[in-house]
């Protein structure tokens, strides 16, 4: 049995054109529908932004001001698109900055490629100037990389580039390419990338599975749902409304899932995990019944495993084989994109209510709002909340902008209090947990989504770790509206040493520097807000500011995100206060 | 709970033949720090696709995680993990012992014969011998042999032949070849 490598170049049927690898890397782009570009360049990928300038009208550059934020653009643009975010930086530092964007992407399923120059292959292995063994240095952030040292791979790796980044679960996809393979010339020939014989994107539903689990449905008194990111991936809200509306199962999510069932819907029971709500994490060890719906069961969901969804049998629908039994072990694994997995459940299930269970949650929420969210929104004390900001601003939005975050307690008050009314319409760093996240994924966020509102909410510790996109916004005058929630404090770090270290603040105070100076400086309008009574006005203003525009707003400097589910215990040991 | 005790496990792992997949393999057994105790590596039967043989102690429960992360790599066609008991495998040591000590006495020629090892080169300096066996057999011979002055012992990883009817590989490349899985 002879058998051919992938990557081949196939017999060439249809007529080619010469041209250099360089225009050879555009023009794959263009054929694979990719109208705008993050990145910075560099020595190695000179020749690829020289040929990038003849085509400025297809393919919009937004040069940002360091890779890793080139990489975060692209993430919020993949995020709010659907589509490939691309990217282009330089061999060395320039590769070296990404990694960070490609671990994010590669921890939240998001389809990047990322395009990087590389020395010229006869220096390779010499420890040239800005020389770096990218391929060896991104293998484990990447869902696939490759090296072209020849002009005539370019089209096909790239071709298999976009196909692996987009297709089952999606991921980042690095291509190193070599400044001679840039220069030397080709004979251009684009076939997009079909199949790929060693992967398996997505495997067929097994009917005998969602026949057993149709079964487990329809016997449950007691069913949660934990809507998973793969449902906003699959494109498949309508299958899980539908499925959710048959069942009458009440629906949680976690972090990446939010957004892919409207805030306002009746079977809506909130967050799961760590600073989730109180009734889905106290009732996942009372139902009998968990239908885990493109969701991986991450530990900032399950807390300890020995005591999660103790009284319940686990369907677990997911795209990725390595996800099944790897935390939790399923008891009807259901491989398959949840878009065509769903609609085939809900066929099969009866026609529910679980109206007596959805009161359990109502209850569970009116203790919620009692203990923490009615302090939250409406405080007695002078300092303004985290969560009174995010409602506040939620509801100048008419609850349907989209909401990016950076990562901390923000992040939290942001999946908490902000309210949505379609899908799509969260960006944030879910599994690597990065700070400097906010601010550039905004800008892609904006600009994969521009008829829409797009609000970045940012600590004073995250924005100054990616503090010099702003000068990208300052260029491009992208209208992301950035609401800085400043406590002067790295503020989850410092409620873990409150909560779990004696309150000894190690290394958690910031002394920050005048943002308003720093706005100003980047020609970005900005106000202030340290008091309660100014707030509204400042919101609107900002809401109805045609460019960018910060505001900055002192909050409590001691304050804490609860409910809270400490690290390593379980889902029922969630902490009120 | 049976599962968490560490058995011997030989991985068969079939992949496309590129650059850096060694460590793309790798690196899923570092990561969960599991330790490699022997690998092997070369083009399979089928021409174009490559061969790894890996023989690791683990928990069943972990092996099934690993194989999932391996076969997750694009370029890894397929995983098959074997207990001990469903292959039939081999490895071969090479022993260096001075030719004179070989003439000395009858002994070495003894153990060659008792072991069923043969002597591969003869020249007036040293003498190697060849041995295939199991690792237990190959280091015994290598115990026996020391007392007479063994200059080098070396030992290839693991190869492994299933004693299955069915052929894996070539009935996973037929099924793929078949149904041809639909790609969106």
């Amino acid at each position: 049995m002879e058998t051919q490598s992938q990557l081949l170049m196939k017999e060439k049927t249809t007529k080619t054109t010469r041209m250099s690898g360089s225009e050879a890397v555009i023009q794959s782009l263009l054929r694979e529908g990719t109208s705008i570009i993050f990145g910075y360049p560099g020595g190695a990928i000179m020749p690829i932004y020289d040929a990038l300038h003849d085509h400025q009208k297809e393919l919009h550059h937004v040069l940002t001001r360091h890779e890793q934020g080139a990489l975060h653009a692209a993430e919020g643009y993949a995020k709010v698109t659907g589509k490939v975010g691309v990217c282009f930086a330089t061999s060395g530092p320039g590769a070296t900055n990404t990694v960070t964007g490609l671990a994010n992407a590669m921890m939240d399923s998001t389809p990047v490629v990322l395009i990087t120059g590389q020395v010229v292959s006869s220096l390779l292995g010499t420890d040239a100037f800005q020389e770096t063994d990218v391929v060896g240095v991104t293998q484990p952030v990447t869902k696939w990389n490759y090296q072209v040292r020849r002009a005539e791979d370019i089209p096909a790796a790239i071709a298999r580039a976009f196909y692996i980044a987009r297709s089952g679960r999606p991921g980042p996809v690095v291509i190193d390419i070599t400044k001679d393979a840039q220069i030397n010339q080709l004979d251009f020939y684009y076939e997009p990338v079909k199949s790929i014989r060693s992967y398996t994107p997505e495997y067929p539903a097994d009917l005998a599975q969602i026949e057993e689990a149709a079964r487990l449905i329809n016997l449950s008194k007691k069913p949660l749902a934990l809507v998973g990111q793969g449902v906003i991936i699959g494109n498949a809200e309508k299958e899980l409304l539908d499925f959710l509306e048959k069942s009458g199962i009440p629906a949680a999510w976690t972090l990446l899932g939010l957004s892919a069932v409207p805030s306002d819907h009746p079977l809506n029971v909130g967050m799961l995990g760590m600073h989730g709500n109180y009734g889905p994490n106290i009732k996942t060890n009372e139902a009998d019944l968990i239908v885990a719906i493109g969701m991986r069961f991450d530990d900032r969901v399950t807390g300890d495993l020995s005591r999660y969804a103790t009284n319940a049998k686990i369907i677990h629908m997911e795209i990725d084989p390595a996800e099944i039994n790897k935390n939790v072990h399923a008891d009807v694994p259901i491989l398959g994109n949840v878009k065509k997995t769903l609609p085939l459940l809900t066929e099969k299930i009866v026609k529910n209510d679980h109206s007596d269970w959805l009161k359990e949650f109502e209850a569970c929420q009116r203790v919620e709002y009692n203990r923490i969210i009615e302090k939250q929104l409406n405080p007695i004390e002078k300092g303004i909340t985290m969560g009174e900001v995010v409602a506040k601003v939620s509801q100048a939005f008419d609850n349907d902008a989209i909401m990016v975050t950076d990562v901390g307690q923000h992040q939290m008050m942001g999946a908490r209090y902000f309210k949505f009314k379609q899908s799509r319409s969260v960006v944030t760093s879910g599994g690597l947990g990065t700070m400097g996240f906010g601010l550039p994924a905004a800008m892609g966020a904006k600009l994969g989504a521009p008829d829409r509102q797009v609000c970045v909410f940012v600590g004073d510790g995250g924005l100054q770790m990616t503090i010099q996109e702003l000068g990208t916004i300052y260029q491009t005058q992208i209208p992301v509206k950035i609401v800085l929630l400043n406590n002067n404090f790295l503020g989850m770090v410092r409620q873990w040493q409150e909560l779990f270290f004696d309150k000894r603040y190690a290394s958690t105070e910031l002394i920050n520097p005048d943002f308003q100076t720093i706005a100003k400086g980047y020609h970005i309008p900005s106000l202030k807000v340290s008091e309660r009574q100014d707030l509204d006005e400042a919101i609107q203003k900002m809401v109805e500011a045609d460019g960018p525009f910060l505001l900055e707003v002192i909050v409590e400097k001691e304050g804490n995100v609860f409910p809270m589910v400490p690290a390593g215990a379980s889902v029922s040991d969630i902490r009120l206060e | 709970m049976t599962t968490q005790e560490k058995e011997e496990f030989t991985l068969s792992i079939y992949s496309e033949n590129h650059v850096g997949l060694l460590n793309q393999i790798t690196t899923v057994f570092t990561r969960r720090h599991i330790n490699i105790e022997s690998l092997t590596t070369s083009e399979s039967a089928i021409a174009g696709i490559h061969k790894f043989t890996i023989v690791v102690f683990a928990t069943a429960d972990q092996i099934k995680k690993l194989a999932k992360q391996i076969e997750k790599r694009i370029d890894v066609l397929k995983v098959f993990v074997f207990r001990a008991d469903e292959i039939i495998h081999q490895e071969i040591a090479l022993y260096k012992v001075s030719t004179g000590s070989l003439l000395g006495g009858n002994e070495i020629e003894m153990l060659v014969r008792q072991y069923g090892a043969r002597i591969l080169e003869i020249t007036p300096e040293y003498t190697v011998i060849e041995k295939t066996g199991h690792k237990n057999e190959t280091q015994e011979l290598f115990e026996k042999l020391e007392p007479y002055g063994v200059s080098q012992f070396v030992r290839s990883g693991r190869i492994a032949i299933t004693k299955l009817k069915k052929e894996l590989l070539e009935s996973y490349l037929k099924k793929l070849e078949t149904d041809a899985i639909q790609l969106n």
